[in-house]
């Protein structure tokens, strides 16, 4: 069997302990607020379409937007919604969100439950079915599956990835996913399959999780799904390095995984599809990690969607005095919190509490130019001299040396010996540009 | 209940264990064969020649970053490294001041004066080696004698020796005279840390071992290095060039220093490749019996435009051409 590698990338300490536990479940306190914020995903905030004082039932759309690329939010538990507030997101923006008070019920919605066939629905149908469904990417960056899945007609997809790479350390979410439902992921898969008649899907699984690789290749008897295995190696779950890893397609700079006939889909989002279409489930719950030092009980927890962190960390065992740095997401790419006051959203994937020493900052020293930044770096980019542009304001130097290119991997500063913030430096600059566009 | 406020940086959130101290207290360490043999075979001289040329490295550093009110970084130990490699390519009978004279060179000039670690343009060593030179021509070229034993203080009135190289210039090469087995071992006259290759091969090994260095730089300078002499001296010459002279030092621990050496590995090549052939045609066409010391030199003034030129392909990119 052959095995994908990427080009470059690094060998983090993998730290994935909790890969061997079962995904554990716990609902919501009676009582507790649930917090829904508008924006859980890219694309045009939600508006509410409940009001305060309203009752309402699991699974019921309580917001949407007209905006195609949008996606409706739906409530996960059942009760009265009692205000409508500002709150902060995991991805470190303050929004708007609804606050519905669990009254620990659990009313489905009377719309909720009923499985539709797909093989008789045509191509605008299942798409809208699957808006409805409210389904994203679950991999992180919660791009609307409707609108991924639907590109535009110039474009001739020929190769569906499902993404369970899963190359940043600690997480093992995915992993557990692949152990416990893969009957579901292959089911998932078919939604999409049908969506592309000509096209093939490719499972792909990094060499760390080689019982996974196993069971699916075992169960998979669909001839158009293939289980590729992938040399273990951060950062491969990005879109541009799986496609070129596994298929030796590049993508364009400044392009898309269509334009060289690709869809990235996350694994997770093809059992959110298998929820929706066998089972009329919206998408309502995450699986997510829950690691590092200063955790108590570390573990995967499937959670309903707009719990705090607070009470998720609370059902898990609670923090240790160590606790240092509350990381929502992966190491190497989430975003810091300085509160657990944060709702779980539809692109929640992990949720790390580590100590100081895990975690700690060193001063920057000079660049000796040893040259592992640009060994490493998976683009083919010199983050050394982009950052240098950087700290002298060169910013046309920046974006002649392809500075935009970069994917914010940070391997660069994973690996820096004189603790140089490079990627954090790129990462600003590119933003702004991008933001300026 | 108390909401602690937690920490907030930008991503990542973990580091490797990499610094710049650990990437110097390797260098030091493989350094080591070849200090042990420099002083087994050259005597004390040459041990108190090592220890002047680091105690003065060291002192530079400290004493112009506290003139400059800089942070003092001699704990990092690049200066220490810069002190031990100068030591060991200076001839065994030089007076005791000139790595006093060397550190200068090295620490204030050429390091400090253009920014400190990692902005230097040319090897510290080197150039300060260079500069002695310049200055100093007859002890510099004739300060070699064949080894005495460790507990031998030979001094400058010995009579000296000329190193193997010296010897093949003036009077040609003869096979048979050659003695390749303690060329490798170190038994012969040169430099203190240059002349034992099994030493610094062990060093070498050790900084392959630790991914400090990469074999880009070493293999292209020495193969090239073999190739050129081959060309016009097709025979056993050609591999006792590459076991004499300073081309094992300097290939290993000289080229391969970070901030003169290109980035990329093509980068690496070019540079490699270029060491080898100048070392090459200073040996054999040049006034000097050695030339990797300005090999090296010449190769440091060019990575600026190499790094500009060999960059590697952006990723979904064209080729250049294509």
């Amino acid at each position: 069997m052959r095995i994908a590698k990427m080009k470059r990338g690094i060998h983090p300490l993998d730290n994935k302990n909790t890969a061997s536990q079962k995904i554990r479940y716990f609902f919501p306190k009676n009582g507790a607020d649930m917090v829904y914020p508008m924006v859980q995903h890219l694309g045009a905030p939600c508006k509410p379409i409940v009001a305060v004082g309203d009752m309402v039932d699991v699974g019921q759309k309580i917001a949407d937007n007209d905006a195609y690329m949008s996606s409706p939010i739906h409530s996960t538990v059942s009760g009265i919604v009692t205000d409508y507030r500002m709150t902060i997101t995991p991805s470190g923006r303050m929004c708007n969100a609804i606050v519905i008070k669990n009254d620990g019920k659990y009313r489905d919605h009377p719309d909720c439950n009923h499985g539709v066939d797909f093989t008789n629905m045509p191509r605008e149908k299942i798409l809208a079915y699957i808006r409805e469904s409210g389904l994203v990417g679950l991999g992180g960056a919660g791009f609307p599956s409707h609108v991924k899945l639907d590109p535009p007609a110039d474009k001739t997809i020929d190769t569906i990835f499902i993404n369970a790479a899963e190359c940043e350390p600690y997480l093992t979410n995915d992993h557990r996913v692949l152990l416990e439902e893969p009957t579901r992921i292959l089911k998932g898969m078919e939604v999409i399959l049908h969506l592309f008649p000509e096209a093939k899907a490719i499972l792909a699984i990094e060499d760390n999780k080689l019982d996974a690789i196993k069971l699916l290749t075992e169960l998979n008897t669909n001839p158009r799904i293939t289980v590729m295995p992938m040399k273990t190696c951060y950062p491969q779950g990005a879109e541009k390095q799986i496609i070129n890893a596994c298929l030796g397609r590049e993508v364009p700079s400044g392009g898309f995984p269509m334009d060289v006939g690709c869809i990235v889909i996350n694994v997770d989002t093809t059992i959110s599809l298998h929820r929706a279409f066998f089972r009329g489930r919206p998408l309502m719950r995450k699986i997510v990690t829950i690691a590092g030092g200063a955790v108590n009980n570390p573990g995967n927890y499937k959670i309903r969607l707009g719990m705090s962190y607070r009470e998720v960390i609370e059902a898990a065992g609670g923090l240790n005095s160590r606790a240092y740095k509350i990381v929502m997401g992966g190491p190497m790419m989430g975003v810091a919190h300085y509160t657990l006051d944060v709702p779980v959203i539809k692109t929640s994937s992990a949720l790390l509490f580590f100590t100081e020493e895990e975690s700690r900052v060193s001063d920057e020293r000079n660049c000796f130019r040893c040259g592992k930044c640009v060994d490493h770096c998976p683009m083919g980019l010199l983050p050394l001299d982009l950052n240098k542009y950087v700290l002298a304001n060169k910013i046309e130097l920046f974006k002649k040396y392809n500075g935009m290119d970069c994917i914010e991997c940070a391997c660069c500063s994973y690996t820096c010996p004189a603790k140089r913030h490079l990627s954090q430096s790129i990462s600003t600059v590119r933003r702004e540009l991008l933001a300026a566009r | 209940m108390e909401k602690p406020l937690y920490t907030v940086t930008s991503t990542p959130h973990i580091h490797s264990t990499d610094t710049i101290d650990k990437t110097m207290r390797y260098v030091l360490l493989a350094l080591v064969p070849a200090t042990i043999a420099g002083v087994v075979f050259f005597g004390l001289r040459a041990l108190m020649i090592i220890l002047i040329s680091i105690a003065a490295a060291i002192i530079f550093e400290v004493l112009f970053q506290k003139t400059a009110k800089r942070p003092v970084t001699v704990s990092d130990g690049s200066a220490a490294v810069t002190g031990l490699l100068l030591g060991l390519v200076l001839p065994p009978a030089v007076p005791l001041w000139f790595p006093i004279v060397g550190a200068f060179v090295a620490i204030i000039v050429v390091k400090q004066l253009f920014g400190g670690l990692g902005q230097n343009f040319l090897n510290p060593a080197l150039a300060a080696r260079a500069v002695l030179m310049a200055a100093y021509a007859l002890p510099m070229t004739a300060g070699f004698f064949e080894p005495q034993g460790l507990y031998n203080w030979t001094d400058i009135d010995v009579v000296a020796s000329p190193t193997p190289l010296a010897i093949i210039g003036s009077e040609g090469f003869y096979p048979a005279a050659a003695d390749f087995v303690a060329a490798f071992v170190g038994n012969i006259s040169g430099s203190i840390g240059e002349t034992s290759v099994i030493a610094l091969l062990i060093g070498a090994a050790f900084l392959f071992y630790k991914k400090v260095i990469s074999w880009h730089i070493p293999i292209c300078f020495i193969a090239s290095a073999g190739v050129f002499v081959f060309i016009f001296n097709p025979n056993m010459l050609a591999l006792y060039h590459l076991i004499t002279g300073g081309l094992m030092l300097g290939a290993f621990f000289m080229a391969t220093d970070y901030p003169t050496s290109p980035m990329t590995p093509m980068g690496k090549v070019v540079f490699g490749i270029g060491c080898g052939i100048l070392t090459g045609i200073i040996r054999l066409f040049g006034g000097f019996p050695e030339g990797v010391a300005y090999a090296i030199l010449l190769m440091n003034l060019t990575v600026p435009l190499i790094d500009r030129y060999v960059r590697p392909r952006v990723l979904g990119t064209k080729r250049r051409g294509a």
